[in-house]
């Protein structure tokens, strides 16, 4: 029963705030069972699980017909390539890497790192004559939806609906989400579609240099995507890569706030923001458990079975805590050897935005570092979302003393 | 600053490409090529990259540092193995004959696992140690300047470094090794990674003809690279092993004409078997190759001025070449160690799965140890079948189990019980193999699509998995390398994500096992036990 009450505490929301100390005595059963459910927390079970070909990211809800019931895809569209197999799922992210990484488009990421960084620039000079912010409100949030905006070729006018419609997506993903909600999802979900696909088709007929028009005029060389299946890759890059990057930035900024020294030597030292966020994505991840994997067959792991059918969880942030693989797991320490952590997942299902998200969450941390001046935290803990799996402070309110002009001017 | 990629791990993420564009490049789905010396004002790109490589493979100025990850078996952490209680970590003096990949990721990790001891590396090529898997490919092409291709940090060894000269033979009781100029280099303990060459054509008169080239080092791959660049006319490959497919493939990218001649029925089929051979020999097909399998080259012919012009083939063709690559596979470089009395002969050196060097009896020796391609060990999970690989893998992960080993008593002794694992990259598509896919009799596609070029091989032996092989499917390997790890069951019967329709296991139609020293002749004399001894008896090839 003290087992079955581990993974509960770590539902509750009253453990929101820190739920390192609940990971360790997950990680006492590796693969551990609650009510069906098989959650799996230890680094190594965790890795070879997300390289098991007997796993399926497809959901029930997409098979059985109405659609997915949450905002990682829209309603009405065939469900993104994350809730795919293969083959499926290598066609569709293929033909969208093709536009977005290498082997065809490598630069286009690193292309964006000028454009980012006014934005962040911008954020951060509305600072200039107040001394208290919200870091999620006032910086985490737009900076993303802005990126995503700016990747898939939406008008700068057309950016604030844009956030909108993410916004009631994005909160949709709460399993606690209420039918009003739910209904804005669907809502903002339709409006959004119709604006995609209003939008994919002006960029068929004019392409520019955008992702959007670059994956409306793909000539279907690595295999065909259909409209249907660009919709729901666009509204994915939106959803998926909004809230997790929210929370990134978040929670790096709490993290440099709790360990003063640290946000000292990236203050001096702005090269050291590469090893920060690679620590950051492992001590306080923002995906923080894969919840919904499927075991095709039965799969033997760790001394037990896990039976064809049951629904898997893989506890990312508690495998990236394992003492096992990571010596004096629950330190922050960006100067860490191993960084082979687990943020952005593994195997087939890694983040495809992590490119964007480390660019992103780089420029925003050495730009705050290296801005305010004299950071603090008003509230630690701040209050957290709801969400369990995309975890992070629903607000970070911090205080300074003011606004440095960005570095180099 | 220099970069080296662990191919054996990377499993095509393509992150280093996002963040460092101009130093690595994925030309294909999965194929990761990349600049070994990258200027100076790209460091900050290629920490990004080497910060952000999910399964952490990139070096940077380094052979031997932390190795992150789960391991495949548990090692004990590198720094907990005392001295013998002799004083050797402080004050001995170690001797490795063998300047390349093997020898020098030995001497790192000595001075990493604290060996502050005399430090010896004897190497006949006079060059600094590189790297060799890009000369069959990045190198030829001319994407890659060949000297970008030196290894990484050695002048942080603490080494002193005999290059250019050749070891001559070996003085097992009097623990000396002998140079060509007649010196000798005394040791307590010895480190024999001296590789192997390339197998020359067999014809001498013909070998000697100008435009017959072999690909080995570096002066191979700079004199073939001026071929390639200058000329137009046909290239001959003779033999579709790795090498030569590569060869091919860079030929075909360039454009230029290209015939490839093996005299077993497909490319590749030596070491991946008959079947997943046919699919390479497809692939090289739709590339343009004109390949002739179960076909010899009978004669190669020069004009007056001993310059290569044709070649005759055994299927009655005959051929205008301008250039003809021989990759007929490799000599292990043993010639140094005859009469040393050590298991060494044309199979490599013998030695137990530590590394420790058999003699010529049988009987292990406790100094003299041995890693890379001429090592030839046991293998537990291949019914203990005395295995030699030439993997670059290979030669890293067992030059690291030598070298702890040579430092540690007998009781923290590590076992090379790695699974063998290599990579290719040719046609643009990027082949990975776990395993000994050799070992088989049959093979499934498990995954993927052979049609679309992208799949799983799985290898069974009697009823068990012994290897897997995928096609720009490289990220499902290491599951695969636990079936092998777990004798699990050939073939397997598992609901899977990718499945093909139907599962048939055919006959893999790998070649047939040789015994490993077979050719071997040895006498044995004396009577008592004490003085029982093998001699074996040198014979021409």
């Amino acid at each position: 029963m003290a087992e079955t009450s581990v993974f509960a505490r770590i539902l509750d929301y009253a453990n929101r705030a820190d739920p390192y100390p609940l990971y360790a005595e997950l990680r006492e059963t590796p693969v551990l069972r609650v009510d069906g459910r098989y959650v799996v927390s230890t680094y190594r079970e965790v890795v070879e699980l997300l390289h098991d070909p007997r796993i399926s990211s497809i959901r029930e809800e997409d098979v059985a017909g109405g659609g997915p019931s949450d905002g990682e895809s829209l309603p009405g569209l065939p469900p993104a390539f994350i809730r795919r197999d293969p083959p499926d799922h290598d066609r569709v992210r293929r033909v969208a890497m093709r536009h977005f990484g290498p082997p065809r488009s490598p630069g286009r990421v690193e292309g964006m790192r000028g454009a980012l960084s006014e934005i962040v620039t911008g954020l951060i000079d509305g600072f200039a004559d107040r001394t208290r912010v919200d870091v999620v409100d006032d910086f985490a949030y737009p900076l993303p939806v802005t990126a995503i905006c700016r990747l898939l070729g939406v008008p700068t006018e057309d950016e604030p609906r844009f956030r909108v419609w993410a916004a009631a997506l994005v909160e949709a993903i709460d399993p606690r989400a209420g039918e009003a909600t739910q209904r804005r999802r669907v809502e903002a979900g339709l409006e959004l579609r119709a604006y995609l696909d209003e939008l994919a088709e002006a960029r068929l007929r004019q392409p520019s240099g955008d992702l959007l028009s670059a994956l409306v005029t793909d000539d279907g060389v690595e295999g065909a995507m259909s409209r249907d299946e660009l919709l729901s890759t666009a509204s994915l890059l939106l959803v998926a890569g909004h809230e997790t990057t929210v929370n990134l930035i978040t929670n790096g900024m709490l993290t440099l706030l709790r360990h003063p020294a640290e946000l000292d030597r990236l203050r001096r030292d702005p090269g050291r923001v590469v090893p920060l966020v690679e620590e950051l994505l492992r001590y306080e991840p923002p995906v923080q458990m894969l919840p919904q994997r499927t075991a095709l067959d039965d799969i033997e792991i760790a001394g037990t079975t896990i039976p064809k059918g049951a629904t898997i969880t893989l506890v990312l942030a508690a495998a990236d805590r394992d003492p096992g693989h990571f010596p004096d797991p629950d330190r922050f320490d960006p100067d860490r050897a191993d960084k082979e952590h687990l943020g952005f997942g593994g195997g087939i299902h890694f983040c495809f935005g992590a490119p964007l998200a480390r660019l992103e969450t780089r420029l925003a941390l050495s730009a705050l570092a290296s801005r305010l001046e004299n950071p603090r935290l008003v509230a630690d803990p701040p209050p957290y979302r709801e969400n369990v799996a995309l975890r992070g402070p629903r607000h970070l309110l911090i205080e300074f003393d003011g606004v440095a002009p960005p570095p180099g001017t | 600053m220099r970069v080296v990629v662990d191919l054996t791990r990377c499993q095509g993420y393509g992150q280093c490409v996002f963040a460092a564009p101009d130093v690595f490049a994925m030309p294909g789905q999965e194929s990761l090529l990349y600049d070994p010396d990258p200027s100076d004002e790209q460091r900050e790109h290629v920490l990004r990259a080497q910060a952000a490589c999910p399964v952490q493979a990139i070096h940077v100025d380094r052979l031997a540092g932390h190795v992150p990850g789960p391991r495949p078996y548990p090692y004990p952490a590198p720094d907990s193995a005392p001295d013998r209680g002799d004083g050797f970590r402080r004050s001995g003096r170690i001797v490795i004959v063998g300047a390349s990949l093997a020898g020098v990721r030995a001497a790192a990790v000595l001075r990493r696992d604290g060996f502050a001891g005399s430090l010896t590396l004897i190497g006949d090529e006079p060059h600094e140690p590189y790297d060799r898997p890009p000369l069959s490919k990045q190198v030829l092409t001319g994407r890659m300047p060949l000297e970008h291709t030196t290894l990484p940090r050695l002048r942080d060894l603490d080494a002193e470094w005999l290059l250019g000269q050749r070891a001559t033979g070996l003085d097992v009781a009097g623990k000396r090794v002998r140079l060509a100029d007649g010196r000798e280099v005394e040791f307590d303990r010895l480190l024999i990674a001296t590789g192997a060459r390339a197998r020359p054509w067999p014809n001498e008169a013909e070998a000697a003809l100008d435009g017959v080239r072999v690909l080995r080092t570096i002066e191979d791959a700079t004199l073939l690279r001026r071929r390639l660049a200058s000329g137009n006319g046909r290239v001959l490959v003779i033999g579709a092993g790795f090498t030569g497919s590569e060869v091919a493939s860079v030929c075909r990218e360039l454009g230029r004409p290209v015939t490839v001649v093996d005299r077993g029925p497909a490319p590749l089929a030596g070491a991946l078997g008959r079947v997943i051979g046919g699919i390479a020999a497809q692939i090289q097909r739709e590339h343009g190759v004109d390949l002739h399998c179960d076909t010899t080259v009978i004669g190669l012919d020069g004009d007056a001025e001993g310059r290569l012009r044709a070649a005759r083939l055994s299927d009655g063709t005959t051929l205008e070449v301008e250039t003809a690559v021989v990759g007929l596979g490799a000599v292990r470089n043993v010639d140094w160690l005859e009469g040393a009395g050590l298991a060494a002969g044309v199979w490599g050196v013998g030695c137990d799965a530590g590394c420790r060097v058999f003699d010529i009896n049988g009987v292990v020796t406790d100094d003299i140890f041995a890693a890379g391609d001429i090592a030839r060990f046991p293998h537990p999970a291949y019914e203990f079948q005395f295995l030699a690989l030439e993997h670059w893998g290979n030669a890293v992960a067992q030059a690291e189990i030598a070298a702890h080993n040579m430092v540690s008593d007998q009781t923290r002794r590590w076992a090379h019980l790695a699974l063998p694992v290599f990579w290719s990259s040719q046609f643009g598509i990027n082949i990975k193999s776990v395993g000994v896919p050799t070992f088989a009799d049959e093979v499934v596609i498990a995954q993927g699509s052979v049609a679309e070029r992208r799949f799983v091989a799985v290898y069974g032996y009697r009823g068990r998995v012994t290897a897997a092989v995928t096609f720009d499917q490289a990220m499902w390997l290491e599951f695969y390398q636990r079936m092998i790890e777990r004798a699990a069951p050939f073939p397997p019967d598992f609901a899977m994500v990718g499945r093909p329709a139907e599962m048939l296991p055919v006959p893999a139609e790998v070649p047939p096992r040789v015994a490993v020293a077979q050719g071997a002749t040895v006498v044995v004399t004396g009577h008592d036990p004490g003085e029982r001894r093998a001699t074996l008896v040198r014979r021409p090839q």
